[in-house]
C-alpha cells in the first residue's frame, strides 16, 4: 500500500510551491491526519508546559482529576520510561505527553480520531527526575494532570 | 594501586546490607509487559536460521542441537551438553558454530565477525540467533545433564574458572558473585551459588538491555564480567566459556525460561 | 533497511486494542560519538495508523520516545479478520508501513 505520510509529504512540496495554499492548511488540523498537518517546530522545541499550550493556539491549560497518568514511581532506566494517558474528559481531541526537564518538554502529540478512546500509551526518555504531564485538548479548552517519577539512570547515557 | 583496590571492595560492599528489598524497578517491567524489542532480535535470528546461505546453500533447520535434527523448541533448557559427533560439551552458541560450518560451510570466524552489537548498525548474527533458539524454549524447566564423564569434567572446571582469583584486582567471579545480598550502587549482585539466585540470573538471558538499545546474551554477560574483573578476553565458544556456562546452567536446574526478558 | 514493526491488534470487550512495537533509533541529536562529534538526529516524526480506510490514530513525535518505540491505542468499530495499518515516518524522510489482522 502507498504509505500515508509520503503521500501527505508530497502535497506539502506541492502545497509550498503556491504560498498561498499554505494559510489553508493551519485549518486542517489536527483531524484531517489524511491532510497535510505541517509538523509544529515551535512545540516541540517549547521548554515549558505553557510554550507547547501556546504553540498549538492554546491558553490556561487548567488542572484536571479526569486525566489518568500511569508510570512508574522509579524508573528502571531513564531511557524507557512507560507511560500510558487516558481522558475522560468528553470530546478529548488531542493527548501530548511532556518530561517537564527535558531540554524539549513535548516528547509526543496524539490526534484522537472519533471513534478512537481518549487513551495512549508509550515509552519516553526522562533525563533527570521530573514531572511527567498530559495535556488533553478539547473543544472548550486545555487541560492537564502530572506525575512525578523518579530516575535513577539518566536517559542519555550508559 | 592499593587505594584503588581498596576503593573498589569498599564500593562492591558497603551497601551490602540491605539484602532481601523489593526490587524497586519491577513496576516499570511490569508496566512494559510482553511488548519487548528483543523480538526484532528474535525475528531476524529466525531468518538467519531459515535462510539458505553459506558455501552449501543451506539453512540450519538440520542442526541437532541435543533433541534430534531440526528440533528447535526446549533444545536451550538442555545445554549445554555432550555431543557424539564432536566429542566435547557444547553450549548453544558453540553448537550453533558447528552446525553453520558443517551444515552451511560458513567458519566460525566468519560467523562472528560481529561478535556482539553495538545497538546501532553493527549487528550480530550470533546474537539474533540466540536470541530466536532461546526464545522457542520459553517455559521450559532447566534440565543439564551430568551423565557424561566430559559433562562432569565440564562443570568442575567451570567450578574452578568461578573461584580462579587472577587480574590486576586479585577477583574471582567469586569475590562478587557468592554471597547473597550484596550490590554494587542500586545493582544487586546475584549469588550465583545459591539455587534462586544462580536460575533467576540464567533464565533471564538474552535480555534487551534498555541502557544500551541492544539484545545482550549469557555469552555477552560473560565477556563483560570478564572485562570487568580484568581478564584476559573470554573467547566466544570456548573450552572456558562452555565450561563457566555449564557451572551457571547445572546450577539453575529446574529454573523455568524466560528470556528474551528486559533488563535495566 | 528497517525491521517490520510488531502489531498486534485483537478485540477486547466492544473495543480494538492495538500494540506496536516499532524497529528505530530514535537518535536524540543530543548524543556524541566516542570521537566527540554529534550523532545526529535521527527520529521518528509522525505516526498514523488506520483501519478499512479511517484514521484511527495520528501521532507527532520527538525525539524523546524512546529507542525501538511502543504504541498502543484502542478504538471502536472494527471487528475479528480486519486489517489494521501502521505507518511511521522519519525526520530523514525513510518511511515503513505495516498491518495486522485484527484477532
Ligand atoms: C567486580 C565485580 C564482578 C565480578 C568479579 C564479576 N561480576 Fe558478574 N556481575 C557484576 C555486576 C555489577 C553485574 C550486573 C548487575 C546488573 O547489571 O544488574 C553482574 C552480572 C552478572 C550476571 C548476570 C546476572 C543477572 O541476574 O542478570 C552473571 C551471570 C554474571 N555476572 C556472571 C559472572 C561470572 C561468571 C563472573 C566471573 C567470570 C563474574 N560475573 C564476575 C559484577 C561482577
Amino acid at each position: 500500500m502507498t504509505p500515508i505520510h509520503v503521500s501527505r509529504r508530497k502535497f506539502l512540496s506541492a502545497a509550498s510551491k503556491f504560498g498561498a495554499a499554505l494559510a489553508v492548511l493551519p485549518l486542517l488540523r489536527p483531524f484531517a491526519a489524511f491532510a497535510a498537518t505541517e509538523r509544529n517546530t515551535a512545540a516541540f522545541s517549547a521548554k515549558s508546559m505553557s510554550d507547547v499550550i501556546k504553540a498549538y493556539g492554546g491558553a490556561d491549560a487548567k488542572e484536571s482529576t479526569e486525566i489518568t497518568i500511569t508510570a512508574p514511581e522509579i524508573a528502571e532506566n531513564g531511557a524507557v520510561v512507560p507511560v500510558t494517558v487516558e481522558s475522560k474528559i468528553a470530546g478529548t481531541r488531542t493527548i501530548s505527553v511532556l518530561v517537564e526537564k527535558n531540554p524539549a518538554a513535548l516528547s509526543a502529540r496524539f490526534e484522537i480520531p472519533e471513534g478512537t478512546d481518549a487513551y495512549a500509551a508509550t515509552r519516553v526518555k526522562v533525563g533527570e527526575t521530573s514531572n511527567l504531564i498530559a495535556v488533553v485538548q478539547t473543544a472548550d479548552g486545555t487541560f492537564y494532570a502530572q506525575k512525578p517519577v523518579k530516575v535513577t539512570l539518566g536517559g542519555c547515557g550508559g | 594501586m592499593k587505594r584503588v583496590l581498596s576503593y573498589l571492595l569498599l564500593s562492591v560492599f558497603a551497601a551490602s546490607a540491605s539484602a532481601q528489598e523489593i526490587d524497586p524497578t519491577a513496576e516499570s517491567r511490569e508496566l512494559m509487559g510482553d511488548d519487548n524489542p528483543a523480538f526484532f532480535w528474535e525475528t531476524r535470528g529466525e531468518a538467519l536460521w531459515k535462510e539458505a546461505r553459506g558455501p552449501k546453500k543451506a539453512n540450519l533447520s538440520q542442526c541437532d542441537l541435543g533433541l534430534g535434527k531440526g528440533v528447535v523448541a526446549g533444545a536451550y533448557a538442555k545445554l549445554p551438553r555432550f555431543f557424539a559427533d564432536t566429542a566435547k560439551v557444547q553450549d548453544l552458541e558453540s553448537r550453533v558454530l558447528t552446525c553453520a560450518e558443517t551444515l552451511q560451510g560458513i567458519t566460525p570466524a566468519e560467523m562472528l565477525k560481529v561478535r556482539f552489537g553495538n545497538g546501532d548498525d553493527q549487528r550480530s548474527e550470533m546474537e539474533a540467533i540466540t536470541a530466536y533458539l532461546v526464545s522457542t524454549s520459553k517455559g521450559a524447566a532447566m534440565q543439564v545433564s551430568m551423565k557424561h564423564p566430559k559433562e562432569k569434567a565440564a562443570y568442575a572446571l567451570g567450578e574452578q574458572i568461578f573461584h580462579y582469583r587472577s587480574g590486576t584486582h586479585d577477583f574471582s567471579c567469586a569475590t562478587c558473585h557468592a554471597e547473597s545480598g550484596k550490590r554494587i550502587r542500586l545493582q544487586a549482585l546475584p549469588n550465583l551459588t545459591a539455587k534462586a539466585d544462580a536460575q533467576k540470573a540464567y533464565v533471564t538471558w538474552p535480555a534487551y538491555r534498555i541502557s544500551q538499545g541492544e539484545l545482550r546474551t549469557m555469552e555477552w554477560r560473560l565477556n563483560d564480567c570478564f572485562r570487568q574483573q580484568r581478564f584476559p578476553d573470554l573467547q566466544y565458544g570456548s573450552e572456558a566459556a562452555v565450561a563457566l556456562t555449564m557451572f551457571l546452567a547445572k546450577n539453575a536446574d529446574g529454573g523455568v525460561l524466560e528470556a528474551p526478558t528486559m533488563k535495566r | 533497511m528497517s525491521d517490520p514493526m510488531r502489531i498486534r491488534a485483537s478485540v477486547v470487550g466492544d473495543k480494538v486494542e492495538v500494540k506496536v512495537l516499532m524497529a528505530h533509533p530514535m537518535e536524540s541529536g543530543l548524543r556524541k560519538n566516542a570521537d566527540g562529534s554529534i550523532i545526529p538526529a535521527h527520529f521518528i516524526d509522525r505516526v498514523v495508523a488506520s483501519c478499512k480506510g479511517k484514521t484511527v490514530l495520528a501521532a507527532d513525535w520527538g525525539p524523546a520516545v524512546s529507542k525501538n518505540p511502543y504504541l498502543s491505542f484502542r478504538f471502536s468499530g472494527a471487528a475479528k479478520g480486519d486489517m489494521v495499518s501502521v505507518t511511521w515516518t522519519d525526520n530523514k524522510g525513510d518511511t515503513r508501513t505495516d498491518e495486522a489482522a485484527i484477532a
